[in-house]
């Protein structure tokens, strides 16, 4: 090599001193991120915990903040998550049975529904409200019912419960299946017997943080006619207002101390939903394949 | 299928099956069920056309595109929808300003400086932000983020487009540093490989090699986060206040679309009123503008899938 042509040199101050720097910002980025949830956590606690009682649980709405609680919304919550789990689960793993196993991709119809799909799981949630006013509350004439609700999260969340079970049921080797159809096995029988059991894990796990994304949600409930006054046990064909919607209205009123009460209310709110997500991700990692 | 010579015994009698109907059945039930997603979007499509087009019977659309003036509930009514434009472009923009360079910034240390350990923790802690209900990030927006402003001499109105900007900012973290980090795990290791063996540093193969391969993803999840941030309600609706107006200033109170609708939905308002109707013409304006957007988003993650699996 002739002497000059290619000057080798170490890093200089500069170069580790820019490296440091950018590494700095990058933990800076993801420091945003966790701190503003910590404080988050950490405000709501202290705000809520001394109004966190047993009367919140067990007490209807009231314009008395000594006595309100948010029983009925609670439990509409939780019969929202059983309708939620009877609809949107069957026809959520159906459409990804169909797409992975069925489908020839090539055909334009199933390249629209794919496309559709993904589309429908970024349009705003209250378009989904709008869509439960006109068709559901109006054009089907359910009216203002926990029923409608419940049927418009299922559509809100079905995209998702199709997503994460399409790619459990792809994440199954071929081999399964050509294993099943060298003994003779047709092709439903290869997916009921072997595709499906080996994907189930994956597909509880995208359907529980499905099920928490839906009950989380207020604004399609607003417009399906939840953000009512509701102090009685609702009924499936009856008036409701759900959990989220109840702690929207606490913090509505002018009064500071619905302002606690709602954090109260987020605290219960989030405890399920934390509650969803940790055993969701524990499902994942306790019987996650490695195939 | 042929039928197998069995030679010898005849035992176990092979024979290709004829049609099986329960099969095919089983197939249509299933495209049946596939179907739900496709009537979902027909029937948005048709919920927010039929009161639209009725709306657009009453007000030109030129009224609505080009005025300023946001009042269709009060005497004399008047129609004109760049106020919850504004509104709502202010927000995003805020939230944007501050999930871009953090949801990347995250992202870039999650794929290229996070030891895999580290990342298999963070990941999921990192997510739980986006598990967060929306009405409780406008509960912070309202009773922690605005107070904060103001004790530090920002003088924010009590509904306010930035702390709503602000806190919406933070809750899209989430979606652009996961797709992003996606987008750039999918980038093959001998791209980075190379670039180290001429002797760059870690800055300059995640600035020069990583971002740039990844850039189709990384667009992906920016056109995606503004699409959330244009929907999003809750947050708008609990700390952004209720006043449709032109403005830039974000310490002012403001009404987004989605806000409006949230607002004017809730009462029982009579069908057929031009009240009524007046929910779905912003619907569809909504709609119109963040399913451009989702396209966009789409297309640009399907040409990095294509590029590098």
């Amino acid at each position: 090599m002739s002497a000059g042509s290619l000057r080798l040199r170490g890093r200089s101050r500069a170069d580790h001193a820019r490296g440091a720097l950018f590494q700095g910002l990058l933990l800076f980025s993801l420091a945003i991120g966790f701190v503003t949830l910590g404080v988050l956590l950490f405000d709501v606690l202290q705000r809520g915990l001394p109004y966190l009682d047993l009367a919140l649980l067990t007490n209807a709405p009231s314009t008395d903040p000594q006595i309100a609680g948010a029983r009925p919304a609670i439990l509409a919550t939780v019969y929202m998550m059983v309708i939620l789990l009877v609809t949107v689960l069957p026809i959520g793993v159906a459409t990804a049975i169909y797409l992975e196993e069925y489908a020839n991709k090539e055909r334009w119809y199933n390249r629209l529904l794919d496309l559709n799909i993904q589309n429908l799981a970024a349009v705003p949630s209250i378009v989904y409200g709008i869509l439960g006013l006109a068709f559901l509350v109006r054009g089907l004439g359910l009216g203002r019912v926990l029923l409608a609700g419940a049927l418009i999260l299922t559509l809100l969340v079905l995209p998702i419960v199709i997503v994460s079970s399409r790619e459990a049921i792809r994440a199954v080797p071929d081999s399964i299946r050509q294993g099943g159809y060298a003994l003779g096995a047709t092709q439903w029988q290869v997916i009921w017997r072997q595709v499906l059991p080996s994907a189930i894990p994956g597909i509880a796990t995208g359907s529980i943080l499905a099920l928490a994304r839906a009950i989380g949600e207020t604004a399609p409930l607003i417009l399906v006619g939840a953000l009512t006054y509701v102090s009685f046990n609702p009924t499936i064909m009856g008036p409701f207002t759900a959990l989220p919607i109840q702690i929207y209205q606490y913090i509505s009123r002018p009064q500071e101390e619905f302002k606690l009460i709602a954090a109260a209310a987020i605290i219960v709110l989030l405890a399920i939903l934390l509650t969803m997500n940790a055993f969701a991700i524990w499902l994942r990692n306790r019987y996650q394949k490695r195939w | 299928m042929a039928t197998p010579e069995v030679t010898s015994g005849a035992r176990p009698r092979l024979r290709a099956e004829g049609r099986r109907w329960g099969e095919d059945a089983i197939k249509g039930v299933l495209a049946l069920c596939a179907l739900v997603s496709v009537l979902t979007t027909a029937g948005i499509v048709i919920a927010l056309l039929e009161p639209a087009i009725e709306f657009f019977r009453f007000v030109s659309l030129r009224e609505f595109f080009t005025t300023t003036r946001w009042a269709p509930l009060f005497e004399p009514a008047s129609f004109g929808v760049l106020p919850l434009l504004n509104g709502t472009f202010l927000v995003t923009a805020i939230a944007v300003a501050v999930c871009m360079p953090f949801g990347l910034g995250a992202a870039i240390y999650l794929s290229e400086y996070a030891r895999p350990r580290v990342r298999k923790t963070l990941k999921p802690a990192f997510e739980v932000l986006a598990g967060i209900p929306t009405v409780v990030f406008g509960f912070f927006a309202l009773t922690f983020v605005t107070p904060l402003l103001r004790s530090i001499g920002i003088e924010v109105e009590i509904f306010n487009a930035l702390s709503a900007g602000l806190v919406m900012g933070v809750m899209l973290l989430p979606t652009v540093a996961s797709l992003s980090e996606d987008a750039m795990t999918a980038v093959p290791q001998s791209l980075r490989d190379g670039a180290y063996a001429l002797g760059s540093s870690r800055l300059q193969v995640s600035t020069r090699i990583v971002v740039p391969a990844a850039i189709s993803g990384i667009v992906a999840s920016y056109v995606l986060a503004i699409s959330r941030a244009v929907g999003e309600t809750m947050i708008v609706l609990i700390a952004a206040g209720q006043l449709a107006r032109v403005t830039f200033d974000p310490q002012l109170a403001i009404q987004t679309m989605t806000a409006f609708i949230a607002a004017t939905g809730t009462g029982d308002v009579p069908r057929g009123t031009v009240d009524y109707n007046t929910i779905f013409a912003v619907g569809l304006t909504l709609f119109v503008i963040t399913f451009a957007m989702n396209m966009v988003s789409i297309r640009l993650v399907r040409r990095y899938r294509e590029v590098y699996e």
